[in-house]
C-alpha cells in the first residue's frame, strides 16, 4: 500500500476563487446594471464604493489565510494550465469594461458626476489590470508577454513591463528604487517621484538592451516604445468611433488607473531595505523586504499579488503557489484597505510607522527612510 | 571564461570574477554553480539564465 492512500491528496481550496478576479473586470458593467434597474445615479460609483468599502470590511471579517501550498504540490500547481487561462481570461473582460465604459460615457449623456463615477470605476479596472500585467509580464513566454502589453495599453502604462522585472526587481527597498517608498515619505510625495523615476528607468533600460543587441534606440523590438505605442493606437481608434466625448473618459480613466498600480506600490515595500554588502552589492531580496498579506478576500482579486513576500524573494513562482512566511512583516488589511490609509498620511503614518520601527527593532537606520528624516536622524544620533 | 545572462533582469554572471558574496570563487564555471543557485539581483533560479558568449576561451 501507498502513502497516498492513507493521506488525503492536497486540494487547492482557492483554485475556482480564482474566477473572481475575472469577475471583477466587470464590476462597472454590474455598477451599469444596477442604474438602470434602480434609477440610482450613485451607482456610477459602485466600483470605488464596493473596493474602499466592502473589500476591506470583508478582509476585516474574512481574515487571513496562512496556509501554504506543501512544497510536493508546487510542481504540479504551477505546471497546471487552469490557471494561467484564468489570468488570461480577465484581459478581455478588461476590454469589455474599457470599451463599453467608453461608448457610455459617448452616448448616454450623463451629468459629470455620474461620467466621473463611470471614468473611476472603469480607472479601478484598467489598474487592477496591472496587478494581471505583472502576473503575466513575469513569465518568459511571448503570448504571455503580449498579453501584459495589452493589458497595460488602457493605462499608458507600457514602461512597466520592462521597469518591473528589470529596475524594480532589481532595486527593491534600496534607496535607488523609485518604486520603493521610503519611511516618512507621504503617498502624494511618492507619487511623482515614482511616476517620472519610472518613466526614466525604464526608458534607460531598453535603451541599453538595444544597444547591446546592436540596434537603435527608435525601433519596434523596444518593448517600452512597442508597449506604449498601443495607448495611442488604442484611444484614437475609440475617439473615432465615439467621438470626442470619450476622450476625457479615457484620460481619467487611464490616469486614475496607474495611479492605483503607484499606491500599491507605496504600501508594498514601505520602509523596507536591503543591507548593502562590503562588495558595494544589495543583500539578495529575501521575504523581509516587502510587506505581505494574507488576506483572503482581496487577495482572490488580485491574484494572490498580496503575497508579495515570497514573490519579490521568488518572482518566477506562480501566484497559485506563493507562501506565507511568518518573519516577512504582515499589513493590518488587504490592499484596498491599506490604499485608503495612504491616502490619508497622518493615518498611514500612525498605522505603519510603528509597525517600520518594530520591524527593524527601533533602529531606522536599518529602514529606508525619507532623506529629510535621516538628516535629523544623524543629528539626533550625534546628540545622545 | 564565458559569461551568462539572466533572462528576467540582465544580471550577468562572469565565470572570470564569480561571485565571492555567495561563496563562489573567482573562476567557477557555469556547471559547477549548485543547482539551487538564483540571480542575486532579481531572485530568478539558475535554470532562467542564458548563456552570453563574450569571448571564446583562450
Amino acid at each position: 500500500m501507498s502513502t497516498a492512500t492513507l493521506t488525503r491528496p492536497w486540494h487547492d481550496r482557492k483554485r475556482y476563487l480564482w474566477l473572481l478576479g475575472i469577475l471583477a473586470m466587470l464590476l462597472p458593467l454590474i455598477g451599469g446594471a444596477l442604474v438602470d434597474a434602480t434609477g440610482w445615479s450613485l451607482f456610477w460609483w459602485s466600483t470605488p464604493l464596493f473596493i474602499y468599502l466592502v473589500v476591506p470590511a470583508l478582509d476585516a471579517l474574512v481574515g487571513e489565510d496562512r496556509n501554504n501550498p506543501p512544497e510536493s504540490a508546487v510542481p504540479a500547481l504551477e505546471q497546471d494550465r487552469y490557471y494561467r487561462w484564468a489570468v488570461y481570461a480577465a484581459v478581455p473582460m478588461e476590454y469589455v469594461s474599457l470599451i463599453w465604459g467608453a461608448w457610455v460615457a459617448a452616448t448616454a449623456s450623463l451629468a459629470w458626476w455620474e461620467y466621473l463615477g463611470l471614468a473611476i470605476s472603469v480607472g479601478m479596472v484598467t489598474g487592477i489590470s496591472i496587478a494581471v500585467a505583472h502576473e503575466l509580464g513575469h513569465k518568459t513566454d511571448p503570448f504571455e508577454q503580449w498579453l501584459a502589453k495589452i493589458a497595460l495599453a488602457p493605462t499608458g502604462y507600457g514602461h512597466f513591463f520592462s521597469e518591473h522585472n528589470r529596475g524594480h526587481h532589481v532595486r527593491v527597498a534600496t534607496p535607488e528604487d523609485p518604486a520603493s517608498s521610503r519611511y516618512g515619505e507621504s503617498f502624494y510625495a511618492f507619487l511623482p517621484r515614482t511616476i517620472l523615476g519610472g518613466i526614466r528607468s525604464g526608458w534607460a533600460i531598453e535603451k541599453a538592451r538595444m544597444a547591446r543587441r546592436g540596434l537603435p534606440t527608435w525601433h519596434w523590438r523596444n518593448d517600452v516604445l512597442n508597449a506604449w505605442i498601443m495607448t495611442p493606437l488604442l484611444f484614437a481608434g475609440l475617439v473615432a468611433w465615439l467621438g470626442w466625448m470619450a476622450l476625457p473618459f479615457l484620460l481619467i480613466q487611464g490616469i486614475y488607473g496607474f495611479s492605483l498600480l503607484e499606491v500599491v506600490n507605496y504600501l508594498e515595500h514601505y520602509g523596507l531595505c536591503r543591507k548593502k554588502l562590503p562588495s558595494g552589492r544589495y543583500e539578495r531580496c529575501q521575504p523581509t523586504h516587502s510587506w505581505n498579506s494574507n488576506h483572503v478576500f482581496s487577495n482572490v482579486f488580485l491574484y494572490g499579488l498580496e503575497r508579495h513576500s515570497d514573490h519579490h524573494a521568488n518572482p518566477l513562482r506562480g501566484y497559485e503557489a506563493l507562501r506565507h512566511f511568518d518573519d516577512s512583516p504582515q499589513l493590518p488589511n488587504g490592499y484596498a484597505g491599506m490604499v485608503l490609509l495612504a491616502y490619508c498620511p497622518p493615518l498611514w503614518f500612525a498605522v505603519m510607522n510603528p509597525r517600520v520601527r518594530a520591524h527593524y527593532r527601533g533602529d531606522l537606520r536599518q529602514a529606508n527612510v525619507a532623506p529629510r528624516l535621516r538628516a535629523q536622524l544623524q543629528t539626533a544620533a550625534r546628540a545622545a | 571564461m564565458r559569461k551568462w545572462r539572466c533572462v528576467i533582469c540582465d544580471f550577468e554572471y562572469d565565470e572570470a570574477l564569480g561571485m565571492p558574496d555567495d561563496g563562489i570563487a573567482p573562476g567557477t564555471r557555469w556547471e559547477d554553480i549548485p543547482e539551487d543557485w538564483s540571480c542575486p539581483d532579481c531572485g530568478a533560479p539558475k535554470a532562467e539564465f542564458q548563456m552570453v558568449l563574450v569571448s571564446e576561451a583562450a
